[in-house]
Order: structure tokens, then sequence, then C-alpha cells
């Protein structure tokens, strides 16, 4: 099987090619300018296997949650090759791809949104499985709950912006400078294709998971505010 | 979606365009009867406009066309405003004066030929449809408020109420509408208007942005000696405004084009009618390997630079 990956949720862009288990990857941080790397990374990892686009049999993508404008180019790029290529789509969660570069072991996996937010799920990884504890959700750090484990491991940039977030969870590894990559997008995408799954490009969607981002007249003017 | 809102949340807006662009492209690909392998090329609009709803349509248009092995061709949104005129049944020859009038510009422009624009004069604030939106809402009216206003001033009578005529005499080609809407907020302020007086009001709102804009407009024609006038964007659905533009130009010799109705709001069909005379003149930009980059801020007068 011969998979293209991006993840592009965070700072960290990163484009993978997956063939049968063997993993090429492009990375860097660099906020914006993925529209500048995502396409050219793909052909040069594409020339670098010595494959053409034609010969991909599916895509996968970190489809969330993290910043809405890499979600959407992620989404976008991979909604274009996969609709002209005509192959299916691995929508993985960003969350489960980050708790996946962490390793065996349940893990609390932590992003910072920004707006004193965090996303957050926990997962059990065992492999290139990873199995979901809890639903990723959005949330102020303060009431964010606690993992029911006490042994795993912490990771993800949440972990750097609110440190006190340790706290909560004082048996845990932590690990604030992991992030979700596509390589671990790859190997999630595989697993999903390898069991059935998979979504045309027109289902392939981003997962918000932050779904409150305006006011509406009526809630403004409820709070006092002018139409 | 929006008028929930009251205006345009541009993450919602662009959370919409990546939910309907297939289901749209794959309708739109029945209808026509085509296969993806009938595409020549793939033009989108690349700016300006919300970045967020811009990079949907750059990110799926450049990775397609990778796919198909074409060309992709990033679209100057107001350059697809200008030539909707061309789509019509009796289209205008070049060269000809535009005026470009929508929710976020107001602009004469001398049009060459394709790709030869000269921006002759522009509104220094707010753009007509803006004031058009502004001015409903302070009537109560819904989103978008320029059709709901120019609806309600059919039933008024323009002259009630006086409103300015801004920079009518100026002696230049440049716009100014936010002292308009100003002047009908210090009205709804100062005292209470009934439904007739709103409609007085909207009529009167209407006929100073309709006078503004066909005297600027015949004074960029006659300045250039050009008998032709092209109007487009949004704003040019105004009837009162046609009315004013036609008398005119009529007065004056010429005769203005519009876009066919449905092309006057933002469509694609007008951003495909400009990838197409691009490809057909050979301006196909470099390709960079797939890298794209969005303009959410792209001057006009800046397109000759991008090829
Ligand atoms: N009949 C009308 N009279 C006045 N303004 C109108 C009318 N129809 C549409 N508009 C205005 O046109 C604008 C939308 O035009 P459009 O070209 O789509 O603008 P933009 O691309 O800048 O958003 C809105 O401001 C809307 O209120
Ligand atoms: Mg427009």
């Amino acid at each position: 099987m011969r998979l293209l990956a991006f993840e592009t949720a965070t700072r960290r862009l990163s484009v993978a090619l997956w063939l049968d288990g063997e993993l090429l990857q492009r990375s860097a941080d660099m906020p914006n300018s993925g529209s500048e790397v995502l396409l050219p990374w793909t052909h040069e990892l594409l020339a670098e296997a010595g494959i053409s686009l034609q010969q991909l049999d599916g895509i996968a993508f970190g489809a969330g949650p993290g910043g809405f404008t890499g979600l959407r180019l992620a989404c976008g790029v991979t909604q274009g090759l996969a609709w002209g290529l005509n192959i299916p789509v691995a929508p993985v969660s960003t969350l489960q791809a980050l708790a996946l570069a962490a390793g065996d072991g349940d893990t609390w996996a932590v992003l910072d949104a920004r707006m004193n937010e965090v996303y957050a799920a926990t997962y059990r990884v065992a492999g290139d499985g990873v199995t979901e504890l809890t639903a990723p959700v959005c949330s102020p750090p303060a009431v964010l709950p606690a993992p029911t484990f006490s042994v795993g491991t912490a990771v993800g940039d949440g972990f750097a912006a609110y440190p006190e977030l340790q706290q909560r969870a004082p048996g845990l590894t932590v690990c604030p400078d992991q992030w979700p990559t596509a390589t671990a997008v790859a190997r999630i995408g595989a697993r999903i294709f390898a069991n059935g799954g998979g979504v045309t490009a027109a289902e392939a969607q981003p997962v918000y998971v932050r779904d409150k981002v305006a006011l509406t007249t009526a809630e403004r003017l409820a709070r006092g505010g002018v139409r | 979606m929006h008028e929930e809102y009251g205006g345009v949340v541009p993450e919602l807006a662009s959370r919409d365009h990546i939910r309907r662009l297939i289901p749209l492209l794959e309708r739109v690909l029945v209808e026509a009867a085509c296969h993806r392998s009938d595409m020549a090329a793939i033009a989108y609009t690349s700016g300006p406009g919300l970045a967020g709803a811009l990079l949907v349509g750059a990110s799926f248009a450049e990775a397609l066309a990778q796919t198909l092995n074409i060309s992709a061709l990033p679209v100057h949104h107001l350059e697809g405003h200008l030539l909707s005129p061309l789509l019509g049944k009796s289209p205008p020859e070049f060269p000809f004066i535009a005026l470009l009038v929508s929710g976020g510009h107001t602009q004469l422009m001398r049009v060459a030929e394709v790709g030869e624009y000269e921006l002759l004069g522009e509104s220094l604030d707010d753009a007509a449809g803006e004031a058009f939106d502004k001015t409903a809402k302070l009537l109560g009216l819904g989103y978008p408020g320029g059709p709901a206003l120019a609806a309600l001033a059919m039933k008024g009578t323009a002259g009630r109420f006086k409103l300015p005529r801004p920079m009518l005499n100026s002696g230049d080609l440049a716009f100014s509408f936010s002292g308009l809407k100003t002047a009908v907020l210090t009205i709804v302020r100062s005292r209470s208007l009934d439904e007739a007086d709103k409609a007085d009001l909207a009529a009167e709102f209407q006929e100073a942005v309709a006078e503004v804009l066909a005297t600027k407009a015949i004074a960029a024609c006659r300045k250039h000696r050009l008998s032709r006038l092209v109007v487009a964007g949004g704003v040019g659905a105004n009837l009162r405004l046609r009315e004013r533009l036609d008398a005119a130009m009529a007065k004056f010799g010429g005769k203005v084009f519009y876009p066919e109705l449905e092309l006057c709001t933002d469509n694609g069909a007008m951003i495909a009618f400009c990838g197409a005379q691009r490809l057909l003149r050979g301006m196909v930009p470099e390709s960079r390997g797939g890298a794209f980059a969005v303009r959410p801020r792209w001057p006009l007068n800046e397109l000759a630079q991008a090829f």
C-alpha cells in the first residue's frame, strides 16, 4: 500500500510517504507557509521513492483539532489530490497522531488551542494501534479533567503552554516537545485502510472540536450588545 | 447562514466552503456533461478576500491540477467581476470604462485588454455595497442589506429626507460613502421613524449613491473618450443605479453593459472565464512545483506583476 500523509495542525508541518511500512518524511517548523511546501515536498518524496502521484492508493491527513487554517490546508490539498486521483481518504485525529509519537502505553495528549484553551484527549497506544479512552475536547486548562490513569505519558505543547497541567497528573512522564507528525498520521491511516476504512474526498473534513467561533446577533443582544 | 450572525463570519464561511466545494464541483461537471479529464486548466480566486476562504479554493485547485497535470491559474477576484459582462449576450468591445461596485470595492477603471487595467479612482472609505449593508442594518433590515434596502426604497420617495451627495463635485473620480451612513444614523437617532419614513430614507439613500456613482462613471467616460461603460459587482444589480446610468449614458451617446443578473454577485463562472481568457493568451504563470500562496489584499494594479 502506498499512502501520502499530511499533518499541518500545529506549527510543525510535515508530509510523509508510506510504502508498505517504510516511511519517508519532510518536516519543518514554519507556521503560515504550508501552502509553499506541501505539494513541493510531496513531489520530492515521490521522486525519492521513484513513484508517481498516480500510483498512490490513498491519502491520510491530520484532521484536527488544531489551527483552523492548517486543518483546512491539509484537508483542501487532500481533497484535491484524492478527488483527482479517485482514491480514498483516511482522516486521522491529530491528537491520536500526537499520542502515537509518545509510544506505547496510556497517553494524555494536550495541544495548546490558544485563547486560554487546550485540545485534549486520552489514548491507549500499542504499536500502531491507538485506542481512544476519552474523546477530544476543547477546554480551559483549569477545568480540564485529569486522566484516569496514573502511569503513562503526558504529551504535547499544551504542557509547555500550561505547565500547571502537569500537577494534575504527577505520575505521568511529560513530553511537551513532541508534535503530531505526518509519519504518525500515515501509520494510523495505513491501519484505517487495512481495516477497510476510509472515506471519499468529499467526505474528508476537518474536525474542529472548537465549534463556537462567533456569536449570533441574538446572542450578542442577549449579552447587552448592539445590533 | 450568515444572516443569523448579522454578517459574514470568516471562519464559518471557510468551514462552509470546504464542505460544499466537491459536491458543487460534481454537480457542475454533471450539468456540463464533462469529465475531470476534460479540464484544460483550473482557475481559482487567489485574492483579494477572506484568507481562510481563499485557502480552501487554492489548496484544492492546486492539488487537483497536479493530479491532472494541468495548470492552476490564480485569478484576481476583481478581474473576474470586471470581465463578467463579456459573458453576456452582447459583450462590449475593448477598451471600456468599468465601474466596479461590490461589498468590498468601489472603483472606476479603464480596461484596455484582458490583463490591462488602469485604476482611475476608488472609494476613500466604505465601498458602495458596504454602505448599503450598513445603512440597511441601521434601518433594522436583515443581511445582506443591499437588496433589502433597495426593495424598501421602491416603496419610498427620494427627496423627503435630505442626504448629502459626497464628493459629487470633487473634480476627481474618487468616492466616499462613510459620511452617508453617518448622516442616516443622525436621522435615525434624532427621531422615531415609521415604516413610511424608513422607506423614504431608504429611497433617498439609494438616490444619493446612484447619483454619485452615475455622475462619476460618466465623467470617467468623458475624460477617456470612451462610450462603453461596464458595470460589475453586486451593487450593479441595483435597478435605480441602472436607470440613472442608462439615462446618463444615452444622453452621452454611449451604452452601458451589465453582466447577467446572476453573474453580478460573486460567482465561479466569471473566474472560469478569466482563467480561459488568460489560458487562450498564454498568460499562464510559471509553475512553482505546486507551491502556492493566497493574497487576501491584492491591489488590482499589481496584477500585471503576477504574470
Ligand atoms: N439590489 C442591490 N442594491 C444595492 N446593493 C446590492 C444589491 N444587490 C446586492 N447588493 C450589494 O452587493 C454586495 C455584494 O456584492 P459582491 O459583488 O458579491 O460583493 P463582494 O464580492 O465584495 O462581497 C453587498 O454589499 C450587497 O448588499
Ligand atoms: Mg465580489
